[in-house]
């Protein structure tokens, strides 16, 4: 049983997909990030995001997917054309969209994108954009050239990596925005720090943000929280996220992601509790350096976690599962 | 039908190089009257570096009895500009200001910079409660989002109150067109309203059909309500080549009695472009105002406000 007070304990499965093994579509050859599933009746489909390189030199992410048997020990098939395809000259998801976040909806698929454009004074500048799928997760159509969820006067910039569920018939979105850029080390490029938030809406479609961050700092206040993920299991709501530091993640182990954790009874108020979540990182393995994206979901009432491990998911993701 | 009497230039920034802020440009004139002045707020620009430009926002003083008496010009920039990664970091132009009891607010047009298209903006909100002498921001963040229908490059807002509701006119982009390699905006005029000046309900629509093509610019609108009707001035010109003669802005107008439908002639709005000086290649931006018995339009001329602004009125209105 999922009980924060007693702490949970996970069972780890290790590696289930490493990008390089396949041929992907769009030309991606490496990563494969923020896992994030629709369970069908027979299979269960494993959207990611994954890279290619422009003429430039410089990535640009698309979505692809998986499906795996049931019991997410095989493959049964890798999408082999563009799931959704990145936005139009001067789009906000023009050069990227990571993560992808899908949900079963009536008889259709609707989809939250992050979408990535390339600035000049910072790297790039990001928003959710909304689609839906009506063939089942293997393709999906763009609601406008336009974000549903972006800077607004108190999150200016980077609003993104949502995640969509329904609760008691209303859609709650989790998602961060951006709080601050700042160059930590001189002569290097700026950081962003960003925080989870929490929206909601009637259809979908039209969002009304609760404008506050909802999820306490661990590490400092400059601690960056990203791809929030919520479950609801054995009375009470779940979310796990990442977070980490906000200059020196990249290169320095001890400042990389880490999986967080929060619980809530009524989806107002959170508690942080990331020692109680029972999951580490490994000794020399491929999530022995950092662990990011987490994804919850559940499969006949197991409840199984997704995640990236080293270098923010460049060689694949795993999967654990619950145990108690 | 109205006809306008050109009275002449203003004010032209390239007269005022001791200021640095003010190199060039005073675009888009809006203003607040005061007991005995006029304070016109436009946006003018530094010294480019590296070809490109910064606008800031300022004001000059006018005499209220006579509008080509300038008492005073503000030493420097009245609004900062937004920080590092904010919408607003490259420039605020333009700016367009409304007087609310003692408080003045400015909705502005925030630049940043891309690197597939040369720049995006959104609409901003700042405050000043010195008479205009200084604004703050009231977030980091645009006050009007992009939505899936209006997905980047919000730009000339334009505010204004009848009644207890809020209007907001801005241009919403559509589209970039590629031009290889020198991508061009497609802009159309749209609306939004607002209880309280700061949560807006966007409209959705375009209100002015085209008349150039598909892709005509459009900017700028203001609306003045007068005689029963509610009046738009605005700017329009090709996407592309605009720099060509015949070309670049022109004042557009329409008519609306419901705010929601507009009757766009052109041929009513009674003011083009001069024969010589420096409003002959183009007039645009203009603002529509009420001023002692008299109606006025502020307007800029040649190169977009390069070389400032004038007035002209109201000679005569017929329906």
């Amino acid at each position: 049983m999922l009980n924060s007070m007693e702490g949970m304990k996970w069972k780890k499965i290790g590696k289930i997909f490493k990008p390089t093994d396949h041929q992907l579509p769009n030309n991606c050859f490496e990563f494969a990030q923020s896992p994030q599933t629709i369970v069908f009746e027979d299979f269960i489909r494993i959207y990611f995001s994954t890279r290619e390189k422009d003429a430039t030199g410089k990535y640009l992410s698309h979505v692809a997917y998986v499906d795996f048997e049931k019991n997410l020990q095989s493959i049964l098939n890798i999408s082999t054309k563009t799931v959704i395809p990145l936005g139009k000259l001067g789009c906000f998801d023009e050069h990227g969209i990571f993560p992808i976040n899908v949900l079963k909806h009536e008889d259709k698929i609707l989809a939250y994108t992050t979408g990535w454009n390339r600035k000049v004074s910072v790297s790039a500048d990001a928003s959710v954009g909304f689609a839906i799928s009506h063939d089942k997760g293997v393709t999906f159509e763009k609601l406008g050239n336009g974000p549903v969820l972006t800077a607004t006067l108190h999150e200016p910039f980077l609003v993104c990596d949502a995640f969509v569920a329904v609760f008691e018939n209303q859609f709650h979105m989790w998602y961060i925005y951006g709080t601050q850029w700042t160059t930590f080390v001189e002569d290097q490029a700026p950081d962003r720090v960003y925080k989870i938030a929490h929206a909601t809406s009637e259809d979908g479609i039209n969002w009304k943000k609760e404008g506050r961050k909802i999820i306490s700092d661990k590490i400092n206040i400059e601690e960056c929280q990203a791809l929030p993920s919520v479950i609801f299991h054995n009375g009470l709501y779940h979310m796990v996220f990442c977070y980490r530091h906000a200059s020196g993640f990249r290169t320095d182990k001890s400042k990389g992601y880490r999986l967080g954790y929060a619980y809530s009874k009524d989806l107002v108020n959170w508690i942080r509790d990331d020692d109680t979540f029972g999951i580490e990182m490994s000794e020399n393995d491929w999530d022995s350096d950092m662990m990011c994206y987490p994804h919850f979901f559940k499969v006949e009432n197991r409840v199984y976690l997704l995640y990236n491990g080293n270098e923010f998911g460049r060689e694949g993701f795993g999967l654990a599962v619950l145990e108690n | 039908m109205f006809k306008w009497k050109k009275l002449g230039r203003i004010f032209n920034p390239i007269d005022y190089r001791d200021k640095s802020w003010m190199y060039e440009y005073a675009q888009a004139p809006s203003i607040v009257v005061f007991e005995k002045t006029v304070r016109v707020f436009f946006s003018s620009r530094p010294a480019p570096e590296n070809g490109q430009y910064v606008s800031r926002m300022g004001y000059i003083d006018l005499n209220k009895e006579n509008l080509f008496d300038i008492v005073s010009i503000c030493e420097s920039p009245v609004l900062s500009l937004g920080g590092l990664g904010t919408f607003d970091e490259f420039g605020t132009y333009p700016v367009s200001v409304i007087q609310v009891d003692d408080e003045i607010l400015a909705y502005y047009a925030g630049w940043t910079r891309c690197e597939s298209v040369p720049f995006n903006a959104a609409i901003g909100i700042a405050i000043s409660k010195d008479n205009g002498n200084s604004f703050q921001r009231l977030g980091e963040g645009p006050v009007i989002p992009y939505t899936p229908d209006e997905p980047f490059v919000m730009g000339s807002p334009k505010i204004r109150k009848f009644g207890e509701t809020w209007y907001l006119w801005y241009s919403a982009t559509r589209e970039w067109i590629p031009n290889e390699g020198q991508p061009q905006p497609v802009y159309k005029i749209r609306m939004a309203t607002s209880v309280d000046g700061i949560n807006w309900n966007k409209h959705h629509k375009d209100l002015i059909p085209n008349v150039l093509q598909e892709n005509e610019c459009q900017a700028s609108a203001d609306v003045l309500f007068y005689k029963g009707k509610y009046h738009m001035f605005f700017s329009y010109r090709h996407n592309l080549n605009f720099r060509e003669p015949n070309r670049g802005y022109k004042i557009g107008y329409a008519s609306s009695t419901d705010l929601i439908n507009w009757k766009r002639e052109d041929h009513k709005a009674g003011i083009e472009a001069s024969e010589s000086g420096w409003d002959s290649e183009s007039v645009s931006y203009p603002f529509v105002f009420e001023l002692n018995n008299k109606v006025y339009m502020l307007h800029q001329g040649n190169e977009i406000g390069r070389f400032g602004f004038g007035l002209a009125e109201l000679e005569s209105y017929v329906e």
